[in-house]
């Protein structure tokens, strides 16, 4: 019997599925899924929504979301969310792409479409590695970091430097709101969500491409507890990846959004 | 409607915006560009969808998402464009999309040229892809052929949910013929009801290539074979020429099949009874219209603007009880009718050794004539 004064203050989201995660402990796809669902539902957007999900440990991101989506190939979602945009450009359209999908095999995809001013909203998960394939090497990868494919560490003379994704992509006129947002925290959870509803309102409004990325854990490939991996970010990813806003247009009028 | 004098690329952009075209997605390469410029300039001015991709993978891609939505949308490309499609596709035939695909084929492999081919005859016909899927393969031999078979590509890719391949060459793209346009269509209005676009008050929809529980795939493969079975059933076309006494039977699909009918008619006139056979669709192959003609006829010749690939699915129709010969010119070189009709007059002269491999006797004709290049 619950108390009549009992307030409801957490529960399952509408965009969701009731379904057990298949994330590994600790890993912050299910937060990132999270906030997806809480904005598309607090904007009304729930039963106008497609998403493409990407080929890495989200690509069944539509098991867990209960809206329309589909699944592209790999770093081809920015594409394929083109052609449903164009096809249905009333519609809310995003990709969920990780490290390896956007900013390696799919740089050319998600360059082309930020150029076009895609009015799509592409939410980025960078955890500086392959996650679904066992904790390869990414475009992301820090200098010096270990991993199955870099396995004494990422050596900047023979395999280059990490890539600033959204620094990048704030350099084209199309894009009109690129930002980098963490989840290793509560208060980061909390900014990220902000920036989440920003990038959807800035498609609804028509202003352009907009794309959060999302500094995430991997403690399974990384090889540490969630607790750890939560710290490592912190202390290794934040300061090569800083949060901050690289591009808002002038168009957007909305609310300061807090970065650092 | 009045006839008129239209290049090939044109012709296919505009009888698939009379087809009821939503979306185009492309990427510059000679000799398929025309379209892609026709269409940039048509399909805003009708309030439509259209983007010049990134490259190849861009476009296939966009077509892929568009597709999912249950509209009407195109590509074009031509043979190393195409190659790179091949990834897109094989996800599009996975998810069950209807899509229709233009190649204008030139020559190659790699960079070739930018010259008439039927290179990519396997292909085409082949899947192309990875993994095991078919596509429906239509390959006209004129303009006006090559408009009509666009209205059709439309239907039969939403009827079976397949990807509906316009096999071209670059000499059909380039050449300028009379033709007729078909009336307009109206835009469909109606959503399949496995289409993913975005609404309310149902069931959410999903369109994915993954089936990650083998058994699963494995049902999907055997679906997909079901509706090939079908398309096999129903779906083939082909045109006979003077086939009713020929003692000899000509194949040829495409330009080279256009060419052949010239020869064949100046062979006819010369008193030899040769007839052809041109497959309109070379996927569904037309085998049962060609096992047919086996009992009466006393050989076939294949003739292909390639290294003698139809001549293979010939082949098998054939099963060794006729002779088959072959003829073909490849990299961008079309043959002439002269070619032909020579070809022609020595099958019926009983010239032809037909102990071996018919290609091993062309292709020494064709070391003896142009050298080995080495």
């Amino acid at each position: 019997m619950i108390a009549s004064d009992v307030k409801l203050v957490y529960q399952r989201p509408l965009g969701f599925e009731e379904r057990g995660t298949h994330y590994c402990p600790g890993c912050t796809h299910g937060v990132a899924h999270r906030l997806i669902a809480e904005v598309l539902e607090e904007m009304g957007e729930l039963g106008h929504t497609i998403g493409v999900a990407p080929v890495g440990c989200a690509v069944f991101a539509y098991n867990y979301f209960a809206f329309d989506f589909v699944e592209a190939p790999h770093g081809r979602a920015p594409a394929m969310a083109t052609g449903i945009k164009r096809s249905l450009p009333d519609r809310m359209v995003f990709t969920y792409q990780g490290d390896g999908d956007l900013a390696s095999i799919g740089m050319g995809e998600i360059v082309a479409a930020a150029a076009r001013g895609e009015q799509i909203t592409t939410i980025f998960i960078n955890n500086t590695n392959y996650g679904m394939t066992g904790g390869q090497m990414a475009p992301t990868t820090l200098p010096g970091q270990v991993t199955t494919s870099s396995p004494h560490g990422r050596d900047v003379e023979r395999q280059g430097y990490p890539i600033r994704t959204a620094e990048m992509l704030a350099t084209l006129e199309g894009a009109a709101y690129v930002v980098r947002r963490s989840l290793h925290d509560a208060k980061n959870i909390r900014l990220a969500k902000k920036a989440l509803r920003t990038a959807f309102e800035v498609q609804k409004q028509g202003l352009g491409f907009s794309m959060v990325e999302l500094l995430s854990t991997c403690p399974t490939n990384w090889g540490m507890t969630p607790a750890d991996a939560r710290v490592w970010l912190a202390e290794h990813m934040l300061p090569y990846y800083p949060v901050g806003d690289f591009k808002v247009s002038n168009a957007i009028s909305f609310e300061k959004q807090g970065g650092n | 409607m009045a006839r008129e004098l239209i290049k090939g690329n044109v012709a296919v952009a505009e009888a698939a915006v009379r087809a009821g075209l939503v979306s185009y997605f492309g990427y510059p390469i000679t000799p398929q560009t025309e379209l892609l410029e026709y269409l940039s300039a048509r399909m805003p001015e009708l309030g439509r969808a259209f983007v010049q991709a990134e490259s190849e993978l861009g476009a296939i891609n966009m077509v892929y998402g568009a597709a999912c939505t249950g509209r009407r949308t195109m590509t074009s490309s031509s043979s190393p464009g195409v190659s790179l499609m091949q990834e897109g596709l094989s996800y599009i035939a996975c998810t069950e999309l209807p899509v229709v695909v233009v190649n204008v084929v030139r020559g190659g492999p790699g960079l070739g040229n930018i010259a008439p081919s039927q290179g990519d005859y396997n292909q085409a016909t082949r899947g192309g892809g990875h993994g095991e899927y078919h596509q429906l393969v239509l390959a006209p031999s004129s303009v006006q052929e090559a408009v009509d078979l666009t209205t059709l590509a439309f239907d039969l890719a939403e009827k079976y949910r397949t990807i509906v391949m316009i096999l071209m060459d670059g000499s059909l793209g380039q050449m300028m013929e009379p033709a007729e346009l078909p009336p307009f269509q109206p835009i469909k209005t109606e959503v399949p009801d496995w289409a993913v676009n975005g609404e309310s008050g149902r069931e959410k929809r999903v369109l994915t290539s993954i089936n990650i529980d083998p058994p699963a795939q494995e049902r999907t493969n055997i679906r997909l074979m079901t509706r090939w079975q079908e398309i096999e059933a129903n779906e083939v076309r082909y045109k006979g020429y003077s086939l009713e006494d020929a003692e000899y039977v000509v194949i040829g699909y495409g330009t080279a099949g256009r060419i052949a009918l010239s020869a064949v008619r100046e062979a006819r006139e010369k008193g030899i009874k040769v007839g052809l056979l041109r497959p309109v669709t070379v996927a569904p192959f037309p085998v049962k219209a060609i096992d047919a003609l086996v009992p009466g006829t006393k050989a076939f010749l294949v003739v292909e603007m390639n290294n003698g690939q139809m001549l293979e699915d010939v082949r098998l129709v054939v099963s060794g009880r006729k002779p088959i010969a072959f003829y073909g010119r490849m990299g961008g070189m079309v043959p002439y009718p002269d070619d032909v009709l020579r070809e022609i007059e020595a099958l019926a002269s009983g010239q032809i050794s037909f102990d071996e491999h018919p290609r091993e006797r062309w292709l020494a004709q064709m070391r003896a004539e142009f050298g080995t290049g080495a």
